[in-house]
């Protein structure tokens, strides 16, 4: 134990004098949350919009002004022919264009229904999803009885549905993007912090030539490794505290389950991630190696974590993939426990496996540590 | 006469691959003798002495260092061992004290003996002023004293130094060496690898390697009298046939640096 302690003792002190460590430690995660909570955002504002109105009547003013009026529009021009708009929506200058046909007003008074045409530029296939929903929206309140026949660039009509949906949408009511993005960047910057300070922290005493010294020494493998990669967990809990603050105190994230669940798990991730370091570091000689192979995996965690894109979604391959992914059972912690307020029961098979994940990652790390060459 | 062997070595062998690094070598060391293991560079010292000190398994032979064998007790032989390796092995970014304390605390000394040793030895060194500055920061002359002394802080039978004035001047060469005789004299056995001839002068015993054979061990001055020459530097000549680098067998030469 006292071995232990003088290991993490010299640790402490080395990441606090290491003037170029420091900012990397606490100052770039922040930004990053900061920034990147407030970039990485699902949500699409200023189309450009733009309409051909055959009709010329109050009503299909009326239909335009309540486009000008939405804060996601941004309305463009009036086109005198469909030949036009399509040209401009082929050089990317417009990204929606909706089509008023003659006599909408008359046959929208008289029959009670009538037939609009939209246009949606459909390269990005999730912002044209958005842009239609925001488009149906407002002509739903614009006239619940109109009847749209939606067209995208590929041609394909899309019958509107008849039947009115009201949405409830629970946990995240304001669907604000931010309550959903900030608690999976949070997981990120503890994942990616902790990963690169232990992978390269043992090859750095492998490049100074002080590890051979170690190895010298009666140390324990356990005691060394124990000494050696507390530290990081103790850095890992403390950017979730810095994360769990900045969260409530800049974006307002609720935390509906207990923070100290939230900790209880963290502190078992962490571990799965400190054996991976170690792993790294064992398996390469320069920082370099080490911190390539740590990019490596963290390029593909991220990816496949569902921070960015839902997993559901994904091949089933890769769907089989992912449940070697850590980060993936971090981000689903976070998001159960802090916005629907999930309970131990809840989280449980996250937890085993996290735990299993833990004991075998460090098994290996210890297994494959060698004092001898 | 000082009769306990304190490493012996029979017939001790490493090989990387096809390359025989070191080559059945046998010799034994005493009880507070200072045993200089000499050789060219690449003719295997540091690969021999890696197996002596338990970082580095045998391919074959036998060992024992301390009474502890090589293959089963390599731990044991570490408790009883210090060692200083040819690349500075203290932390430069911490202080002189810190690095004492530290090396203290994972060998086992308890608080107080760490105390009274990091006060002794920073006295030794003449090192009050500087107690409490970065390592990296001194010349490496004291950092190389620091190494010796922090190498000798849990009172180690045996310690080894791989080439420890490499890049040393003069003067803080001669200091090392009376640093050398002190622990000597206390009972310590050194061993310790060089090349610079002079230094071999100042060995009890020398054993002088030869592309991973011992070529030849005995005291400098029956060296001088056995090859009928002056200096040791001229026993070294003759018997060190420096392999030229364009042969083919340049490969794997450089296990020292390893």
């Amino acid at each position: 134990m006292k071995t232990i302690g003088y290991i993490i003792q010299k640790e402490f002190k080395q990441i606090f004098r290491n003037k170029g460590m420091l900012p990397i430690i606490f100052i770039l995660p922040i930004l990053q949350l900061v920034i990147l909570s407030n970039a990485a955002t699902y949500e699409v504002k200023n189309i450009k919009f733009a309409y051909i109105d055959y009709d010329h009547t109050s009503t299909s003013r009326a239909l335009v002004e309540k486009f000008n009026a939405s804060s996601y529009f941004n309305v463009l021009t009036d086109f005198p022919s469909q030949e036009i708009a399509s040209a401009a929506l082929l050089r990317g200058e417009v990204d929606v264009v909706l089509e008023i046909p003659n006599n909408f007003e008359r046959n929208l008074l008289k029959e009670k229904t009538a037939d609009l045409s939209i246009t949606i530029n459909a390269i990005d296939g999730a912002a044209a999803g958005v842009e239609n929903g925001y488009v149906n929206q407002i002509l739903q309140t614009f006239n619940k009885d109109v009847k749209t026949n939606i067209i995208d660039t590929s041609k394909k009509p899309v019958q509107s549905v008849a039947i009115e949906s009201i949405p409830s949408f629970w946990y995240n009511t304001t669907l604000d993007y931010k309550t959903f993005m900030v608690p999976g960047i949070l997981v990120l910057l503890v994942t990616m912090i902790t990963l690169f300070l232990s992978g390269m922290n043992i090859v750095r005493e492998k490049e100074i030539g002080t590890l051979e010294q170690i190895n010298v020494t009666p140390i324990r493998k356990s005691q060394f490794i124990i000494g050696k990669l507390f530290p990081f967990w103790v850095i890992g809990m403390g950017l979730l505290t810095i994360g769990l603050i900045l969260a409530k105190a800049i974006f307002n994230i609720p935390m509906e389950g207990s923070i100290a669940l939230l900790y209880a798990y963290t502190s078992i991730y962490i571990l799965v991630i400190l054996g991976m370091g170690l792993l790294i570091s064992n398996f390469t000689d320069t920082q370099q190696q080490a911190m390539f192979i740590a990019w490596f995996f963290i390029v593909i965690f991220i990816l496949m974590s569902g921070l960015f894109t839902p997993i559901e979604s994904m091949p089933k391959w890769a769907q089989l993939i992912t449940e070697f992914n850590p980060i993936k059972y971090f981000v689903e912690i976070v998001r159960m426990v802090m916005l629907k307020g999930a309970g131990f029961t809840d989280i449980l098979p996250q937890l085993w496996k996290t735990m299993l994940y833990a004991a075998i990652m460090n098994g290996l790390a210890v297994w494959s540590y060698r004092k001898t060459i | 006469m000082k009769e306990e062997n304190v490493i012996e070595a029979d017939q001790l062998t490493k090989t990387f691959g096809e390359f025989t690094a070191v080559n059945a070598i046998s010799f034994e060391v005493k009880k507070g003798e200072i045993f200089g293991f000499l050789g060219a560079n690449g003719a295997g010292k540091t690969t021999a002495m890696k197996m002596l000190i338990g970082i580095s398994k045998p391919s074959a032979g036998k060992a024992a260092v301390a009474g502890f064998d090589v293959y089963s007790q390599p731990e044991s032989i570490k408790k009883n061992i210090g060692y200083m390796s040819q690349r500075f092995a203290l932390y430069d970014d911490l202080t002189v004290k810190e690095n004492i304390t530290f090396f203290g605390g994972i060998y086992g000394l308890s608080r107080k003996k760490i105390r009274e040793k990091r006060e002794q030895l920073i006295s030794e060194l003449g090192l009050e002023n500087i107690s409490n500055k970065l390592v990296g920061s001194l010349p490496l002359g004291w950092k190389q004293k620091l190494a010796f002394s922090v190498s000798l802080l849990h009172g180690p039978k045996i310690v080894f130094l791989d080439e420890p004035t490499g890049g040393v001047d003069p003067i803080t060469r001669r200091h090392f060496w009376e640093m050398i005789y002190k622990a000597a004299d206390q009972g310590t056995t050194i061993f310790v690898t060089t090349h610079y001839m002079d230094e071999a002068e100042y060995c009890d015993r020398v054993s002088i390697m030869v592309e991973g054979k011992i070529e030849a061990l005995d005291t400098p001055k029956k060296l001088k009298e056995q090859f009928k020459v002056d200096s040791m530097n001229d026993v070294f000549l003759k018997l060190a046939r420096i392999p030229s680098p364009t042969l083919p067998k340049g490969k794997g030469e450089n296990t020292d640096c390893n």
